[in-house]
């Protein structure tokens, strides 16, 4: 029987609570704003032997993940937690951790990558690793960062994927701010995400194993198919996951949460915390007739293609909302953007998509933008033309 | 060691060893650029090439020196180096020097008799 507290917390300290009740046994992590409220709330329960965790104060986000990709191949139950530059800094274990197939749990509090320097959210941080190999869910809200981090853990550690988990949530939008979050009752967590044993462990001495040997031509390619094909096991273990998370604590999770799409004609999808604003901007729209739905999508990696599509069959113009840019791609689009356009046009959809970047370096995001996006795509369904295929929300133009 | 040839399925996850040593059944000299050879017939069998090599590619046996392990030796040329015995023409290469001495791999065409 699970009890849960209601706390206002922020989203950031709900990552850290989740993190308190997973109780892994090496966290290694180096402070980075908007990150630090997740790192110096953990260490503090270190301190209070709160958790049995050994934890590292790194000199580096290189060292950090370094230090979790070792504890990880000594058969740990690995954590930490970045955002921007401090997650560009990890970019090259990020590959190793994933390669090695070490189920290494980060929270990721989304922050816009310099230059010129910016604390706030965007995406930049995430995306940049999008192809790094690791599971990304993105969380709208504290509640929603709390829950994944606690499934990302049964995600990871599962005997199919053996793939790193990546949970985000939006720099101070929700990681700084305050929301009532059901905390569940540390007994229940720790029952939901059980005990982790590794089949290869570097501390299992009856068998020795060597991690990250030499791999060339020879067998560097099967490698990477391994890879590949654990990824595509993810989707159905993150959807089973989700939904044994909803039967034991309430909250089902899927692949992405439908608002009003059953008879949409119109449908814009977003990550994250702007789903909040979309969501809203819809039902006022919806009183008025307008057929307009959202998808808000939880998990970017592994790319939902095929459920995306079902999912917007009957739409007939589709908004994209991308709070980071793909430079040098098509029109300077955005990552989803691109990753929606594949999914439709390699099923033979026929829909029309247009994107639209917006809330760069923490740029607020109005529910006029969200109502400009539903004329235009109102318009588009209209006309059967895009008149322009990437747009700007909220910039001085 | 894992199976030859394995396919992606097959293949150890993330390129794992599973045993300890399996190096001895693997051919880890294939991008050696430089060989040893050596002149039996002058050989004192100090076994300081045996000391010094570092991938233990020296095979010796009865204390005495038999031949090099080519699947393992990657041509550093420190036994050459500190092979303490002169020869005036070398068995393999002619030339006066050591008893051991360092050749392009390519011009010897992976004879066994050395």
């Amino acid at each position: 029987m699970v009890v849960s507290t209601k706390m206002a917390l922020e989203g950031a300290h709900a990552s850290a609570q989740a993190m308190r009740q997973i109780n892994p046994d090496v966290v290694a992590a180096y402070p980075i704003t908007p990150q630090t409220a997740i790192v110096q709330t953990f260490s503090q329960y270190v301190a209070d032997g709160e958790v049995d965790t050994e934890f590292i104060a790194v000199e580096s986000e290189h060292a950090a993940m370094s230090a979790c990709i070792g504890a990880a191949a000594a058969g740990g139950r690995v954590m930490t937690a970045t955002a921007a530059n401090g997650l560009a800094l990890m970019w090259e274990e990020l590959y190793i951790a994933a390669s090695l197939r070490l189920p290494i749990v980060m929270s990721v509090v989304n922050r816009a990558l310099s230059a010129p320097l910016n604390i706030h959210c965007d995406h930049s941080d995430s995306m940049g690793a999008r192809d790094a190999g690791w599971i990304q869910l993105y969380s709208e809200t504290g509640q929603e960062a709390y829950d994944n981090t606690i499934q990302a853990v049964r995600i990871a550690e599962h005997p199919d994927l053996l793939l790193p988990v990546m949970v985000m949530q939006d720099g101070f939008i929700t990681g700084h701010a305050v929301e009532l979050v059901e905390v569940a009752d540390d007994a229940s967590v720790k029952e939901f995400i059980g005990t982790y044993t590794p089949k290869y462990s570097l501390l299992d001495i009856d068998h020795p194993v060597t991690f990250g040997a030499w791999d060339l031509w020879d067998y560097y390619f099967e490698h990477k198919r391994q890879q590949t094909d654990a990824m595509s096991k993810a989707m159905k273990v993150i959807v089973d996951v989700g939904k044994e998370f909803g039967q034991v604590f309430g909250r089902t999770y899927g692949i992405f949460d439908a608002y009003a799409m059953d008879d949409a004609e119109l449908a814009i999808i977003v990550l994250s915390s702007t789903a909040g604003t979309a969501r809203t901007v819809i039902r006022e729209l919806r009183k008025k007739g307008l057929k307009i739905g959202l998808l808000k999508l939880r998990v970017f990696r592994p790319f939902p293609a095929q459920e995306l599509v079902a999912a917007l069959k009957d739409v007939k113009a589709v908004a994209v909302l991308d709070r980071s840019i793909s430079f040098g791609a098509m029109e300077g689009a955005g990552p989803l953007f691109l990753e929606v356009c594949a999914a439709l046009f390699a099923a033979g959809a026929t829909q029309k998509v247009v994107n639209y970047i917006y809330g760069l370096g923490g740029r607020d995001v109005l529910p006029e933008y969200i109502e400009r996006v539903a004329s235009d795509l109102q318009e588009i369904a209209d006309t059967g033309k895009v008149k322009s295929l990437v747009n700007y929300l909220g910039l001085r133009e | 060691m894992a199976k030859e040839n394995a396919t992606w399925r097959e293949a150890n996850i993330a390129g794992l060893v599973l045993e300890p040593g399996c190096t001895a059944e693997y051919n880890t000299g294939t991008w050696r650029v430089l060989r040893p050879v050596h002149d039996m017939s002058k050989c004192t069998h100090c076994l300081i090439c045996w000391v010094y090599c570092p991938d233990s590619a020296i095979v010796v046996e009865n204390g005495r020196w038999v031949r090099f392990d080519y699947d393992h030796c990657k041509g550093c040329g420190i036994c050459a180096n500190e092979c303490p015995v002169k020869v005036d023409a070398h068995e393999y290469t002619g030339k006066a020097g050591k008893v051991i001495q360092m050749v392009e791999e390519k011009s010897w065409e992976k004879e066994e008799k050395c």
